[in-house]
């Protein structure tokens, strides 16, 4: 009896490795030497938009390195990974792939040579497109990028994770094969915009939690993440920013870098605006701010500068708190006031700290990073800088600022902080 | 190498890329207006436009303004006549006179911000400009006189 539960086990595990070996194996698509080369200007521009709109070259180049050549170093908690060469070079790029072979990997991660990719290339978002789309993309690398001949430098992830076959049984747990699919109850613009933000834009790859095993938990969609060193706040009703977001405060921010009633796009967002959306159209703009504000649910359209929130805040400042005693308030005073200050109206450029996103999060990642390093003239406002603390003041000073701001926006104090301070200092910086 | 606008010229610096920028001001393009005090940030005499906004530049690496446009005191205005210059020497404000690049860049920023400030508002914004000679009070004084002068202006453009 023991004998047959045993054989029993041991067929059914050799049958199911065998359907799941099929299910994993994906044939090479032979190399091509692409001849078309006559695409339509309209759709190799097309290509361009979308290429900047799904930041392709911001993962695909490392700083100061040459465009789309790959290599960007990536820190995950699995290991260091490197991004590839996706310029048109036949030997190390991509010069040898068909369409339907970029096609493949667009939709399904898997490597014109039949290898799995890792789901840091967010196949599962760029499924959502439409073949146009795509294929716009292609003809836009294929003709336009200039071919680079760069080995792939070799991935840090240790055995067995390293096994590419792995990625296949991680595609069939966790990844959202489905085709985007158009919501009949809301407007054409809310879906343009749906189709952007969960397809060639990929807002869920940072702004969504993730599972121990780095798979997009869907049933948490947008409610916020860590991702980088940084924290992708939540865009849902969960958020804890204090003033609603509202459609043209999302549109103000995705457009100018920073929403006055909520702060300044730093770190990895930095770029999705600076160097993504500012390709595409005002009009998908609005598209993506109409369904993050529908998301967000946040369907009031009050103006947030006749709100008790905001008028409270700024009055709050005009009390000077006792700098004599709170060392936290006599930092700020000195090294932030002379920007951070609001006379009766909230200025743009003058951010107003106690309402900001970062100050109301429940991790002070954000809050810390930027006292550490700053923003930089392309990050946030174009051309304005705040410079960086990181050599000016300890981690005691910086300490005291982020508990001063913590508590003056009313909220908790954060736990650990002095040692969240020591830590961020310390960690790898992702540059862009 | 970094490249950025300073007093309306395209200028280029062939420095370490956590180069301060206000190194770069005094030492590589020999404009001495802009001066050093603490060094972290915390006594405003250092501070220059960027973008506008009155920024450090002992704390700003040359790598974060990158095609930005820098002012310093040198280029507040062409013949040296902003409201502000004219009401500093109007009341005397110097003393020593070390600060008063980084005062009067801080106040410029402000005037544009909040154009008709309260003693309030002039303490919170200008607090992060020390003053060793203790001359706050006419810095206070020159900052209401100059944002008087801009408003009579503004209201004969306007009349």
């Amino acid at each position: 009896m023991l004998k047959r539960i045993v054989y029993g086990v041991c067929g059914a595990a050799i049958v199911g490795l065998g359907i799941f070996s099929i299910y994993a194996w994906h044939p090479a698509i032979d190399p091509v030497v692409p001849t078309q080369t006559d695409y339509s200007p309209q759709v190799i521009e097309q290509g361009k938009i979308l290429a900047a709109a799904g930041y392709c070259s911001t993962c695909h180049t490392p700083p100061g390195g040459t465009a789309y050549a790959g290599n960007y170093e990536m820190h995950t908690d699995f290991g260091t990974i490197y991004s590839s060469n996706i310029t048109p070079d036949l030997e190390t790029g991509i010069g040898g792939w068909s369409q339907a072979a970029f096609a493949r990997a667009m939709r399904t991660g898997v490597s014109r040579d039949g290898h799995h990719l890792l789901p840091a290339f967010p196949f599962e978002h760029f499924n959502k497109m439409t073949d146009d789309d795509i294929n716009a993309i292609y003809a836009y690398i294929m003709t336009s990028v200039p071919a680079v001949n760069q080995v792939k430098k070799d991935n840090g992830i240790p055995f067995p994770l390293n096994i590419r076959w792995f990625q296949a049984g991680w595609k069939l747990l966790f990844a959202d094969t489905q085709a985007f699919e158009v919501n009949s109850k809301q407007s054409a613009e809310w879906n343009r915009g749906a189709y952007l933000a969960e397809g060639i834009a990929h807002c869920g790859a940072c702004h969504t939690p993730r599972n121990a095993l780095g798979g997009e938990k869907y049933d948490q969609m947008y409610q916020g993440a860590a991702i980088d060193g940084w924290i992708a706040p939540s865009l849902t009703s969960t958020s804890t920013s204090p003033i609603p977001w509202r459609a043209q405060d999302f549109y103000e921010y995705l457009t100018t870098g920073n929403s006055p009633y909520h702060g300044s796009a730093a770190g990895p967002m930095a770029p999705v605006m600076h160097k993504g959306l500012s390709a595409l159209p005002d009009s998908d703009i609005e598209a993506i701010s109409g369904y993050f504000a529908e998301i967000a649910r946040t369907n009031n359209t009050d103006d947030p500068d006749s709100s008790s929130t905001l008028q409270a805040a700024i009055a709050a400042q005009h009390q000077q708190p006792d700098q004599r005693i709170d060392e936290g308030a006599r930092l700020y005073a000195t090294a932030c006031q002379a920007c951070h200050y609001n006379s009766d109206q909230l200025v743009k450029g003058r951010p107003l700290i106690t309402i900001g996103s970062a100050t109301h999060l429940n991790d002070p990642t954000n809050l810390i990073n930027v006292i550490l390093d700053g923003v930089r003239s392309d990050q946030g406002i174009s051309g304005v800088v705040m410079p960086g603390f990181r050599d000016a003041l300890s981690d005691e000073d910086i300490t005291a600022i982020a508990a001063y701001l913590r508590q003056a926006a009313g909220e908790n104090t954060w736990p650990k902080l002095q040692q969240q301070v020591g830590e961020i200092r310390n960690q790898p910086r992702f540059e862009h | 190498m970094a490249k950025f606008i300073l007093n309306g010229k395209p200028m280029t610096a062939d420095v370490e890329s956590d180069t301060p920028l206000l190194w770069v001001i005094r030492d590589e393009l020999d404009m001495t207006g802009t001066k050093f005090g603490c060094g972290i940030g915390t006594c405003g005499a250092c501070t220059v436009h960027v973008g506008g906004r009155a920024t450090r530049s002992c704390i700003t690496p040359i790598s974060s303004v990158e095609g930005a446009e820098i002012t310093t005191i040198e280029g507040l205005s062409e013949k040296g006549d902003h409201p502000l210059q004219i009401s500093w020497q109007k009341l005397q404000v110097p003393q020593c006179g070390y600060c008063q690049s980084g005062q009067i860049m801080q106040a410029a920023a402000l005037l544009k911000d909040i154009p008709e400030p309260s003693d309030k508002d002039i303490d919170a914004v200008m607090g992060g400009n020390l003053c060793r000679c203790m001359t706050y009070v006419r810095i206070r004084g020159a900052i209401h006189e100059a944002a008087n002068a801009i408003k009579e202006n503004n209201d004969e453009q306007n009349a």
